[in-house]
């Protein structure tokens, strides 16, 4: 399938009446390994996750990728919402909106549920899981999709270690099998576990774009420097 | 204060005492009531879902308005549908005034804005905790009220069971439009009000305490199935 990789964002710039929530997003994403996007609360990591996915028109600037991104891109929410069904009705879902057969979407979201570990719940409703199984079957649910390009806002938020450690493994293997990941996270440690390279956003602009280790190592501006020591380093 | 004893007697032995009379007359108010609700939910949950989805200019006046119809006097209904049906009218030719047809018509157009109003707030709660994921999801607008109407079916039976309450126990409206014929368009609620200014204040009541019962019911239902749906879907 061809890829509708590279992402190339030119001074994308949002206003929401008279507010700026995205002042200059200038960035390049590329197929590959997993891009991590941090930076300080308001700094607009959920609003340049919904810029890219389609959620969000912006007031400026040029959004553009390689090929027509329609039904190639998904995006796991930092709180997932869950239809009163079951699991898997969940999972199942967005194929069901794309006019898939029952029987092959059923399949489909059965065994994306099985590689999250929640094939023994698929039957129960959704909305009664706990959050880090509801973190999961979002996954699950954005994975069915089998997405070219996969959009996290901070899904790991409000998880505890072993269930952020479980979405971590997932996304790797997902990585792995060539999914393009970009995902929000304050968790610097995470950052460092999945990233390849960071996105830095400091008041509605990009300010730094580099690999992990450099970012970390040396940081390209004052501004990053100080996200990186005033943040907790697990 | 005797009254009450005496009526709740008379109640007793018509309800027990298989009275053919009284069970038409409650036959045909749950019929008219439940032709209407059927119809009045046909037309208003689909309007309440198109205002809660949509975003159109003048639909907040239309929010105003339709919430302004639910507070509609039921005896204006009855006229304006009487003027409507009455033989010189623009409906006149369809012979409907004084028959049941009549009261079903009359009862629609007093719950129908209802229906909608309800479901409009309903849905547009729901709209917001998921419209993101659906359209994630790639949902069309169309596909996402379907997919809601479906979701939120236990709070609109309830919405709908309001209906039917306020069709069931409204005279107004059917009064007038059906004549209170006996054994064609006698009503309980008709039928009290005839009884109690015929000076039979002990069958008017006796009917009161049966019209409350049905009304009772149908609450409990509702609250049943409510809390059913609560401890299964969360």
């Amino acid at each position: 399938m061809a890829s509708i990789l590279p992402l190339q964002l030119s001074h994308v710039r949002l206003a929401i009446g008279t507010t700026i929530v995205a002042e200059d997003f200038t960035l390049a994403l590329a197929a590959g390994d997993p891009t991590i996007v941090v930076g300080a609360n308001g700094s607009g990591k959920s609003t340049l996750l919904r810029l890219c996915h389609g959620l969000a028109i912006p007031t400026g600037g040029t959004i553009a990728w390689a090929r027509d991104p329609k039904g190639q891109q998904a995006m796991v929410f930092q709180r997932p919402s869950m239809l009163r069904r079951s699991a898997l009705a969940n999972v199942a879902y967005g194929l069901k909106l794309r006019g898939m057969p029952r029987e092959m979407r059923t399949a489909i979201a059965r065994d994306r549920l099985c590689r999250v570990g929640l094939e023994a719940i698929a039957d129960r409703p959704a909305r009664v899981l706990s959050g880090g199984e509801q973190a999961r079957v979002a996954l699950a649910r954005a994975w069915a999709l089998d997405p070219q390009i996969l959009f996290l806002d901070e899904p790991t938020a409000s998880l505890d270690p072993a269930a952020t450690r479980a979405l971590e493994d997932i996304l790797r293997a997902m990585a792995d099998e060539g999914t393009k990941i970009v995902m929000t996270t304050h968790n610097l440690g995470q950052a460092r576990r999945l990233g390849a390279d960071i996105v830095f956003l400091h008041r509605g602009r990009v300010l730094e774009h580099a690999p992990v280790e450099r970012f970390f190592r040396s940081p390209g501006t004052p501004e990053a420097a100080a996200y990186l020591a005033g943040e907790l380093p697990w | 204060m005797a009254i009450f004893g005496d009526a709740f007697a008379t109640a007793f032995s018509l309800l027990f005492g298989g009275d053919r009379q009284l069970f038409g007359i409650v036959a045909l108010s749950l019929q008219v009531s439940l032709a209407a609700t059927l119809i009045a939910a046909a037309i208003g949950l689909p309007i309440g879902a198109a205002l809660a989805l949509a975003r159109f200019p003048g639909r907040q006046t239309i929010v105003v308005i339709l919430n302004a119809l639910m507070g509609l006097p039921p005896v204006v209904v009855g006229l304006v549908v009487y003027l409507l049906l009455s033989r010189a009218g623009p409906l006149g030719s369809l012979g409907l005034l004084f028959t049941p047809g009549a009261m079903v018509v009359a009862q629609t157009v007093l719950i129908a804005p209802i229906l909608a109003a309800l479901a409009r707030q309903t849905l547009e709660d729901a709209w917001a905790e998921h419209c993101d994921q659906l359209r994630s999801l790639g949902a069309s607008l169309m596909q996402s009220a379907a997919t809601l109407l479906w979701d939120t079916r236990y709070a609109l039976v309830t919405v709908v069971l309001a209906g039917f309450g306020r069709a069931a126990a409204e005279v107004g409206a059917v009064i007038i439009v059906g004549g209170n014929i006996a054994g064609v368009t006698r009503t309980m609620t008709t039928a009290i009000a005839l009884e109690t200014s015929k000076g039979d204040l002990g069958l008017a009541l006796a009917l009161g305490i049966v019209l409350l019962s049905v009304v009772l019911a149908v609450n409990a239902a509702a609250s049943w199935l409510k809390s059913m749906s609560v401890r299964r879907y969360g």
